[in-house]
């Protein structure tokens, strides 16, 4: 008999119109790190509310046992107020507070005259960054420190409350390789501590990696629980589960003939805006028609500085250089010059750069080419309610009608209303950064689907990925960057991950 | 205010190599909550004219009959019009993401150069427009240039562009005020246009131009509708259509009817009439129109979508300056004169009028008409009041509960629309 921490059992909770989850089931192992993995809109998100009180007792049919007793939470603080604790997805730090600052945020350590006691708060602080092995000045503020120690931050943050359960929302979707592997080894070290971890992760590799077990939810349902102690649950067992179906592979098959060259980029080197150091550095790639090129570096490596760079002038000073887009030399000063020149950018952060979320799908397919849908000015809105109705039916994009709104819509259709958009401007060469980040499974074969689709159609396509597998599975040459600098350029045929990697790690050159 | 048929398609046939049906719980969640937001949208935008229509009767009623009498429907018209003209420009301005503190001190600067020019150097009525006219393009080009190409939130180029103004104002008019006019520029503000077609105790010309404008209103709903129908868009039913038609027509008649029962149709009202229109048209049709949401809604996706951010900004504000000219010239006419005080908090009450028509603090989101209504709300109550006789102190609190509750109305909906998932 196993012991558990926590049971949720049979939960149903429901939004006017629509079930959310039905009848799922969780138990969690004390002292386990459970993955629960499903795609985006599967209900993960909306289980770990229910759970941490967000949404009240109540709201929701079922029940919660913890620690062999029926809870019922009014709110976050009844949940940590018995150890459950969780970490979102979007960070919650106060970017010009302090680290202590930060972690005591909401509990201050009051002394004498309800004052707080800086002094012991930031000793307390340091103690407990010890323990995530983050080696900081307490009082260093958060926002000058990078993603994946401001993640660390905030697992301080949860072990200051005294945490039992700790519950990750996608803890490593915004990290490179080695934070992620060390937030991943800190997990573990948690676990042998005896907190007990809750992780929701879209990447495969590592909930086989770490987690003890993994719960597959499914359109709202409880798909399965498998052990992976034994090591036998391959990811593609998971992704089954996922998506109730096997994927005869994660990338479609594509028969690849490239044609003639469409852009050049000759002796790249940008300027950091505020600072003085080079980001890109005198880099030169090619891409021709009907080829997927992908760029490979790590963070901060200039992969999407390049990429805006050259988009108009969208990123960086100093910026010199060539540009030929089929064959001839363009020199666009604006994001429209290089939108007119045949060029399109699909950013890494679509919520951020990439869409207006508080208008419908209609006015963000527009948005990039009103010049197409308009005569002197004036915008024939028929018009456009048809292109857009016309791309959300060749992009299967899962929403009502073209006047839905996008920031309602799932991370993998928001991305088909971007690829969407940047299509209707008809480019001869469209840079994608990221495009599959924080987008499920099935959601990411449609997206390579489209890019197939795209380089069929003769154009070219240049695809910038932190995750090698995909940029092996898609791209016909990959080039590799490294501080700025192209260190390679391997066709897929030879490339393997370990090569790639070698030359992302690669140092600068001295002669040069 | 759209009435849309439910969408009915469902997502369409998927291609033969895509996964099948991955997500369908999150088709049926954007359905729903779109048919929600479909609701709520709509619930915000005819809430503000329920509410208009609340505020007409209730003082109507209060005021036994008195506020809407023609010639009170008249003085209204008069009395408000500068801010329903400064709201235009503020509702864009806003929307853009931006604010105009200064908007007041332009009118006082813009009617105080045409009163110079007018008054003191005798010249024609039409230099004296058109001297304010350029003045307020000046003023717009200056806080354009600061706040769209050095950076400078709009909320500290136009706090400063107030005091500065307002300042300029004192000196053009050596601290004294200016007045009368000749009767010709007083004609802008006071005039009318009545007895062309003669009549018995009421203007025939006022009614026709009234039915001229409810015709040109369902010649061009039925056009749009047609093109709706051509391009295979769901439209409302035809009864619902005749309905509106008839009902729009039936409040722009009986509005009509009380002008022509009183002075005859004021000129203001048709510079408003024709401002209304035109921006009208320019926010909702319009490539710069549509940048101006797209900037307000998401400025860094805005940039990346080729939008010329700058000169976009830039002409938000020359718009604006152009606009509050409009406004001075009507208020300087008006008051019959130019005072150094003239214009004081304007601003504050064409932004009212922004916020209660709907439009939303963080951009985006807004329209003419719904800043039209919003100042006309305000215009309403405090007519109302006036005529109730009571206390400005008490008008003053009134107003100000007003403006809290619609734009609390308005983020309780946004709440509501965005916690269904």
């Amino acid at each position: 008999m196993a012991d558990h921490i926590l049971e949720m059992r049979s939960i149903t909770k429901t939004f006017p119109g629509v079930k959310a989850l039905e009848d799922v089931n969780l138990a969690v192992e004390r002292g386990e790190i459970h993955a629960i993995c499903g795609e985006n809109g599967a209900g993960k998100s909306t289980l770990m509310k229910v759970l941490s009180g967000v949404y009240p007792t109540g709201s929701y049919e079922g029940e919660i046992v913890y620690n062999g007793e029926v809870v019922r939470f009014g709110g976050i603080r009844d949940s940590e107020h018995v150890g459950i604790v969780i970490i979102h997805q979007e960070l919650a730090l106060v970017p010009y507070l302090s680290i202590a600052e930060n972690i005591f945020l909401g509990s201050e350590r009051r002394g004498r005259f309800g004052l707080i006691d800086w002094n012991a708060a930031n000793a307390a602080a340091g103690e407990l960054l010890r323990s995530v092995g983050l080696d900081e000045n307490p009082v260093t503020p958060v926002g000058q420190l990078g993603v994946g120690k401001q993640q660390l931050v905030e697992i301080a943050k949860a072990l200051s409350k005294d945490v039992k359960l700790l519950i990750l929302d996608e803890p490593t979707a915004a990290l490179n390789d080695t934070d992620s592997e060390h937030l991943l080894g800190l997990l573990r070290r948690l676990r042998d501590r005896g907190i007990t971890c809750i992780m929701i992760s879209h990447k495969l590799n590592e909930i086989t990696a770490v987690s003890d077990n993994v719960t597959v939810i499914r359109d709202g349902r409880t798909v399965e629980t498998l052990s992976l102690a034994s090591g036998e649950v391959t990811q593609e067992r998971i992704i089954r589960g996922m998506v109730g179906r096997d994927l005869e592979s994660y990338y479609p098959e594509r028969e690849s003939h490239p044609g003639e060259e469409v852009l050049r980029i000759e002796d790249w080197t940008v300027w950091h805006p505020t600072q003085d150091r080079k980001v890109v550095d005198g880099a030169s790639l090619t891409v021709r028609a009907g080829e997927v090129v992908g760029i490979a570096g790590l963070m901060g490596a200039g992969r999407t500085e390049l990429a805006m760079s050259v988009f108009g002038r969208a990123y960086g000073r100093n910026i010199s250089g060539r540009l030929f887009v089929h064959g001839k030399e363009i020199r666009p000063h604006n994001v429209s010059d290089a939108i007119d020149a045949g060029i399109a950018y699909a950013t890494e952060d679509r919520k951020h750069y990439g869409l207006n979320l508080i208008e419908d799908i209609r006015r963000n397919v527009s948005a990039a080419a009103l010049g197409k849908l308009s005569t002197r000015g004036f915008v024939n809105g028929n018009e456009e309610i048809k292109v857009a109705e016309g791309y959300r039916q060749s992009m299967n994009v899962k929403a009502p009608s073209v006047t839905s709104v996008v920031g309602k819509l799932s991370g993998g259709n928001q991305q088909k209303v971007v690829l969407s958009k940047w299509l209707f401007t008809d480019p001869e060469v469209l840079i994608l950064d990221e495009p599959t980040r924080g987008i499920d499974v099935g959601a990411k074969y449609e997206i390579y689907t489209i890019i197939n689709r795209l380089v069929a159609a003769g154009k070219a396509v240049l695809v910038i990925s932190s995750e090698l597998p995909e940029l092996l599975g898609i791209c016909d040459r990959i080039y590799t960057l490294s501080a700025g600098r192209i260190t390679g350029e391997v066709p897929v045929a030879q490339a393997t991950q370990e090569n790639l990697m070698q030359l992302m790690t690669k140092e600068k050159e001295l002669a040069a | 205010m759209t009435r849309t048929v439910p969408p009915s398609s469902e997502p369409e046939a998927q291609t033969a190599t895509a996964p099948k049906d991955v997500a369908p719980a999150a088709a049926l969640n954007a359905g729903t909550s779109d048919v929600r937001a479909l609701l709520t949208s709509n619930l915000r935008q005819s809430g503000i004219y329920v509410a208009f229509v609340v505020i007409v009767a209730l003082f109507a009623i209060l005021t036994g009959g008195t506020s809407l009498s023609p010639g009170n429907v008249t003085n209204m018209v008069l009395q408000y019009s500068y801010i329903l003209i400064l709201a235009i420009g503020m509702v864009i301005v806003i929307i853009a993401g931006h604010i105009d503190l200064s908007v007041g001190s332009v009118v006082a600067l813009t009617g105080a150069t045409s009163a110079v020019l007018v008054i003191r150097q005798g010249m024609p009525w039409y230099v004296g427009v058109l001297a304010a006219i350029a003045v307020g393009l000046l003023i717009g080009a200056w806080q354009g240039f600061w706040v769209a190409y050095v950076g400078i939130p709009a909320f500290i180029v136009t706090l400063a562009g107030m005091l500065l103004f307002r300042g300029l104002t004192l000196q053009v008019l050596d601290n004294i005020s200016l007045s009368p006019f000749p009767s010709q520029y007083g004609r802008i503000a006071g005039g009318f246009l009545n007895g062309l077609l003669g009549g018995n105790g009421y203007d025939a010309f006022t009614l026709l131009i009234g039915a001229i404008a409810v015709a040109g209103y369902a010649f061009s709903n039925f056009r749009t509708r047609l093109a709706r129908v051509k391009y295979q868009q769901p439209v409302e039913s035809f009864p619902l259509f005749v309905a509106k038609i008839v009902a729009v027509g039936a409040v722009v008649m009986a509005f009509a009817w009380q002008l022509a029962h009183a002075r005859g149709l004021p000129i203001v009202l048709i510079i408003l009439a024709v401002l209304i229109l035109a921006y009208g048209v320019i926010t909702k049709r319009t490539v710069f129109g549509r940048q101006v949401y797209a900037i307000g809604g998401n400025l860094s996706a805005a940039t990346l979508s080729g939008v010329k951010v700058r000169a976009v900004n830039f002409w938000i504000f020359v718009n604006m300056g152009f606009l509050a000219a409009i406004a001075g010239v009507v208020f300087s006419s008006r008051s019959n004169g130019a005072q150094p005080n003239a214009g004081n908090m304007f601003e504050l009450d064409a932004i009212a009028a922004a916020f209660i028509g709907g439009a939303a603090v963080t951009g985006g989101v807004g329209t003419v008409i719904g800043a039209m209504v919003g100042g006309l709300i305000m215009a309403v109550m405090t007519n109302g009041m006036q005529i109730l006789g009571v206390d400005q102190s008490l008008q003053s609190v009134v107003k100000g509960l007003v403006l809290l509750l619609a734009v609390a109305f308005d983020v309780y909906n946004k709440r509501r629309a965005g916690s269904s998932r």
